[in-house]
């Protein structure tokens, strides 16, 4: 099973440092419909974000991205907007693994907020763990992922993922990736 | 060319590269690994297993590497958490799980390691945070969240990021009737409950190897209120012998390479350590015991998977031998599984804290998580065994919860306030 997963551009929303998971996701709103939750994500650090972000934007951020609680609807809301993905300085270690889980890209790129301005136009390959600011052409290098982190992404998520490994008759166990064992 | 030599790693570097099928990999990297161990229990296995069936999954990856226990809410307090159970129970049938112990055994922990189920150098992941405990046998132990188990179970795999590593080494001997249990504390108090956020401890020294298994697992077992992802100690001797007779499996000892490259190394001469008790409401809000003596107590609780093994109740039944549970105060005893409660039985510490008027539960979580069987009321205080103590944890969040070790917890319920054991020795 390759990772299928293609270098795509997105417009850049650049935020500072600790944007934690009550900023992503208000615990006012975090049982509300879906329409209330994608209205108020990141209300409170850029009220600008929620109306005008377009589906494929990139959220580049400081340290810390995804600070405070476990709740998943914290990276849900992210999706629920269309985001293409967070590249970031370093994130907060559930919310990253949440991400990862529920199919958004996260790539963690040390020096990536002194290279961008907002409104900039990214590409992120996640293959290659490159970012490129493709109005100065100026290519960082973020840690890479690990191979099933890539295909978890590619999917869209781990649930996606267990249903189409169920499907595909011709799956069996998944190999180990041990030798010798 | 010539193959660059190995860069010396640290126990997380080295479990993580085994576990990866690599020889090397270094902190700051992610890796796929597969899982040797796999443990679920009652809050979430029925979760965890319905998500694999809703998405048409029939199988694990491997169901003799697949544990399910029951020891959050046993026997069931609530129509719920029955039905948890029944569901739960269905899936371990239907998903032809092996390892699958019910209310049977007692805490998730203290079965995995009683049970021979955890092996040095061996990757384990768990629907529970205090899954760190593994690592006082070496293992890279790690709590994960149900989606991903769903995962594991799926597909065996998980990723990691390689941790950093503090190393912490002990050194000195360690006064009479201060225990595993203070030393975690001390350092929780001295460190800052956020000392190894996404990092991984090493504890090593003299007097780490000195201390017992049983001491190790209560260290380790808090390592995750340190912040830690892992909490290893070397899979010495003595653990080697613990785990003799309980697997097949071969064993062979586990420890860093030499000259490891560690973030932070930490000295601590345990020679001077008193008895330490953590006040409300965080673990590292830590005094020494002499510091805090008086300090009235309405319940008294000595078990968990941090302290609930058949030397804690050693030490609290040598305080309790012919004495009384002070009037005020509720004693309950939870022994950490159904072995410690049988070599309890045996050695006669069951009638001795049903003699001085504790109150002796089944094995399991009980009040820990602040489940069921002695919640505290508002206003009320706990001293306790175990290992969070933070607002709300056992019951009311008007209530206050102290933690220590158990010979500090059975002579705080004899006095009805904080009390130093070696008064009662
Ligand atoms: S004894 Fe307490 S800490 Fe241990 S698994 Fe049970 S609830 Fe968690």
């Amino acid at each position: 099973m390759s990772t299928e997963l293609q270098p795509f551009k997105g417009k850049v929303w650049l935020f500072g440092d600790d944007i934690s998971t009550d900023l992503l996701s208000p615990g006012a709103c975090v049982f509300a419909t879906e329409q209330v939750r994608r209205q108020h994500v990141l209300e409170a650090a850029d009220p600008r974000f929620a109306r005008e972000v377009q589906p494929g934007d990139v959220i580049v951020a400081g340290r810390n991205f995804g600070c405070g609680s476990s709740r998943e609807s914290a990276p849900e809301n992210l999706k629920l907007v269309g985001l293409g993905g967070v590249v970031a300085e370093s994130f907060a270690r559930i919310f990253f693994r949440n991400a990862v889980a529920i199919g958004l890209p996260v790539v963690a790129c040390p020096g990536v907020v002194a290279a961008f301005a907002p409104g900039d136009e990214i590409e992120l390959a996640l293959d290659e763990a490159t970012v490129r600011n493709l109005r100065t052409g100026q290519v960082l290098q973020a840690e890479r992922l690990a191979p099933d982190m890539l295909q978890v992404l590619a999917r869209g998520g781990i649930l996606p993922l267990l249903r189409e490994l169920a499907a595909d008759a011709n799956a069996g166990p998944i190999p180990d990736p041990r030798p010798g064992r | 060319m010539t193959a660059a030599a190995p860069t010396p790693m640290t126990m997380a570097e080295k479990a993580l590269a085994r576990a990866a099928g690599r020889s090397q990999v270094a902190a700051g990297e992610f890796v796929t690994a597969s899982v040797d161990l796999a443990m679920t229990h009652d809050i979430f296995a029925a979760d965890v297993f319905g998500m694999l069936a809703d998405a048409g999954i029939r199988r694990v990856w491997d169901a003799d590497r697949v544990v399910v226990v029951f020891d959050h809410l046993v026997p069931p307090p609530t129509i719920e958490a029955a039905e948890a159970q029944r569901r739960a129970r269905q899936h371990a049938a239907d998903f032809g799980i092996r390892h699958f112990y019910a209310e049977r055994a007692g805490i998730c922990h203290q079965v995995l390691v009683e049970k021979g189920h955890v092996l040095p150098g061996r990757l384990v992941v768990a629907t529970d945070s205090h899954t760190t405990t593994h690592g006082a046998l070496g293992a890279a132990g790690s709590g994960i969240g149900s989606t991903e188990m769903a995962y594991v179970l799926a597909t065996g795999r998980l990723w990691f990021k390689v941790p950093e590593t503090i190393r912490f080494e002990l050194v000195g001997e360690l006064p009479e009737w201060v225990t595993a249990k203070d030393i975690v504390l001390f350092i929780a108090g001295r460190f800052g409950a956020d000392v190894a956020r996404y990092r991984a401890i090493e504890m090593g020294g003299p007097a780490a190897s000195r201390l017992s298994v049983a001491g190790r697992l209560t260290i380790s077992n808090m390592a995750v209120e340190l912040g830690a992802k892992f909490g290893f100690f070397e899979a010495d001797e003595a653990a080697l012998a613990f785990l003799t007779g309980r697997t097949r499996e071969p064993l062979e000892p586990f420890g860093p390479d030499d000259g490891a490259r560690y973030l932070a190394a930490y000295s601590i001469d345990v020679s001077d350590l008193e008895p330490q008790v953590a006040l409300p409401h965080n673990v590292d809000n830590v005094r020494p015991l002499s510091t805090v003596r008086g300090l009235r107590v309405d319940q008294a609780f000595l078990g968990s998977c941090t302290n609930g093994r058949l030397e804690d109740l050693a030490a609290a039944a040598a305080i309790l031998r012919a004495r009384t549970v002070h009037p005020d105060v509720r004693m309950v005893v939870a022994p950490a599984s159904q072995e410690v409660y049988r070599q309890a039985a045996r050695q006669g510490l069951l009638e001795i804290f049903s003699q001085a008027g504790a109150v002796v539960l089944n094995p399991g979580c009980g009040p820990c998580f602040g489940g069921h069987q002695g919640l505290l009321a508002p206003g009320e205080r706990c001293i306790g065994s175990h290992n969070r103590n933070f607002c709300g944890r056992m019951g009311s969040s008007a209530a206050e919860i102290c933690l220590a070790s158990p010979a500090v917890v059975a002579a705080s319920a004899v006095a009805g306030a904080i009390a130093d054991p070696r008064e009662y020795a």
